[in-house]
């Protein structure tokens, strides 16, 4: 199972550092990184590989996001089938 | 990989647009909970709510979190009521409507319908007992919300059901004044209603429905408005196309929310209502998405046409994205749960004579619609008389939801709170319809009705 997770806010720097290890903690493996900036706003979108998460999803999403809260930032970690069917057919 | 400029749509949506799924409802038929001894019935009738849905508030939470989308609603929506007390002939039937309160307060959902009757040709004697006993269960739950289907294209319109409701809805308002009239905000009067609206009030589960099932409906005004926000320079036509697509997406993720919930409680996945449905958040409204199509103001001259063709770019964009499409399945025009509405009906460009111009080009009717407390009820039967009219004449759902305001007055408003929102009082026309209200009878199905 796959899940995306981007992150938006001031750009900064060690935001995918501390992303990654995170990730790495709940042996969250990172498929896929993009950054762009989007009118003065950072955005980072991972793809990332879940099915060896050793934390249940929902907690995967709190903990990234309370984290997010920390440096400022709004994290959502989403499962990939939301993107995949509103945007393609 | 996907497309990062998809995935930061999407999250717009969610963060800025207020995209939600806006109810995941259950269906559950009560047919076999049919008992003469009504305390029995009552007993099965609550057991099998609770058996059903005992997990559906934490199902559809758990989906919120996993997939990151607000689900705003989880309702429930039973067999009409008036079909279960009528095993009990003599017995007021209001224990039912306690009952199911009893089971939405257990199951812990937002709101149970069902309370409700099917009349458009006539009343049998559990009908009848059900619809005189609407005001006082109204009065006496808190999550119990009622309908009752007066007319149909394929029947007509039955005058002495519309006579009634006009009395029924007076008192349901009469019996709750000390709370802001909130009885008549829970009772809807359809023409031809469908039997699988996930949508409250006029939410039942009609008798042709399979045993329990999952409807879902979807939501987005925001949306919509926020994609025309940037489309300054577009034409109709490309206007029409741009809601087509962004319906297309809301949809999709309606459909795979409904069907993981599906999956997920092992019952059958059954529609998708794919109905723009406001709330009296600023930017999830309804009018505004109209305002942006270039109206000065909802309820300018205009209004009609722009509500026309939002309503049917919404359902092509939607269809394709959905397996099954069902319940209203249009663009809602609830007068006190949209802001762009509250302020052109305060402004005074929105009257209810427009407002009936637009029910006859949207998914609904006259919807949340505060009028003064000494309206008659005759006058309320005629409003509903005008509804079903034009339900019964295009084959389209028409609803009438109005609330009289009862001791207040034109240019006072009210609050429901919540999602019911807050809205001014609105003036009818007060010329006297009684003596064809009084006729009673049955309008006869309209020529269109003849499709054989």
């Amino acid at each position: 199972m796959r899940a995306v997770i981007t992150v938006l806010g001031k750009d900064m720097v060690g935001i995918l550092a501390k992303v990654s290890t995170k990730c790495a903690e709940y042996d969250v493996n990172v498929i896929e990184v993009t950054q762009s900036i989007l009118q003065d706003l950072f955005a980072m979108i991972m793809m990332v590989d879940i099915s060896k998460s050793s934390v249940p999803f929902d907690e995967l999403v709190d903990s990234l996001k309370a984290m997010g809260e920390e440096m400022g930032m709004t994290v959502h970690v989403m499962h990939e089938d939301i993107f995949n069917s509103m945007h393609r057919i | 990989m996907l497309n990062s400029h998809d995935i930061l749509e999407t999250i717009n949506m969610i963060d800025n647009e207020h995209l939600d799924v806006r109810t995941i409802t259950m269906g559950i038929s009560l047919l076999d909970c049919l008992d003469p001894d009504m305390d029995k019935a009552c007993d099965k009738v609550y057991d099998k709510i609770c058996r059903y849905a005992g997990d559906l508030v934490k199902t559809g939470e758990q989906i919120s979190k996993d997939y990151g989308i607000p689900i705003i609603n989880k309702r429930i929506s039973v067999t009409p009521i008036a079909m279960v007390a009528a095993a009990c002939p003599g017995k007021n039937p209001v224990a039912f409507a306690k009952a199911l309160d009893r089971a939405a307060n257990t199951t812990g959902v937002n709101f149970i319908g069902g309370y409700s009757a099917l009349v458009h040709k006539g009343f049998g004697p559990g009908d009848y007992a059900l619809i005189e006993s609407i005001p006082e269960a109204l009065a006496e739950t808190n999550l119990v919300c009622s309908s009752v289907n007066i007319g149909s294209t394929k029947a007509g319109i039955n005058m002495d059901a519309v006579e009634k409701m006009g009395k029924v809805i007076h008192q349901a308002a009469e019996l709750t004044k000390d709370r802001e009239c909130i009885g008549a905000a829970k009772l809807v009067v359809f023409c031809n209603a469908p039997e699988d609206n996930p949508f409250m009030a006029g939410a039942f589960h009609g008798p042709g429905e399979p045993d329990c099932v999952i409807n879902v409906g979807v939501s987005g005004p925001g949306v919509v408005r926020a994609a025309l926000a940037k489309a300054e320079n577009h034409d109709i036509t490309q206007i029409a196309d741009l809601i087509k697509k962004t319906a297309f997406k809301i949809t999709r993720m309606g459909q795979l929310v409904a069907q993981e919930a599906s999956r997920r409680l092992s019952v059958p996945f059954g529609i998708i209502d794919l109905s723009l449905a406001p709330t009296p958040a600023v930017g999830d409204s309804v009018a505004y998405i109209l305002e942006e199509m270039g109206l000065e103001s909802c309820g300018a001259h205009g209004t009609t046409a722009a509500l026309a063709l939002l309503n049917d770019a919404v359902k092509k964009g939607g269809v394709m994205a959905s397996s099954h499409v069902g319940g209203l399945s249009g663009a809602f025009i609830p007068v006190s749960e949209d802001a762009g509405m509250i302020k052109a009906a305060r402004n005074g460009c929105l009257t209810l004579n427009k407002l009936e111009a637009m029910t006859a080009v949207c998914s609904v009717g006259l919807d949340m619609i505060v009028i003064p407390g000494d309206t008659t009820p005759e006058i309320i039967s005629a409003i509903i008389a005008d509804e079903a009219a034009i339900g019964m004449v295009n084959s389209k759902t028409t609803a009438v939801r109005v609330i009289p305001a009862i001791g207040k007055k034109p240019g006072e408003e009210i609050d429901f709170g919540g999602l019911l929102g807050y809205g001014p009082i609105m003036e009818v026309n007060r010329s006297s319809p009684l003596k064809f209200i009084q006729r009673g009878g049955r309008i006869p199905a309209p020529l269109q009705s003849l499709k054989n």
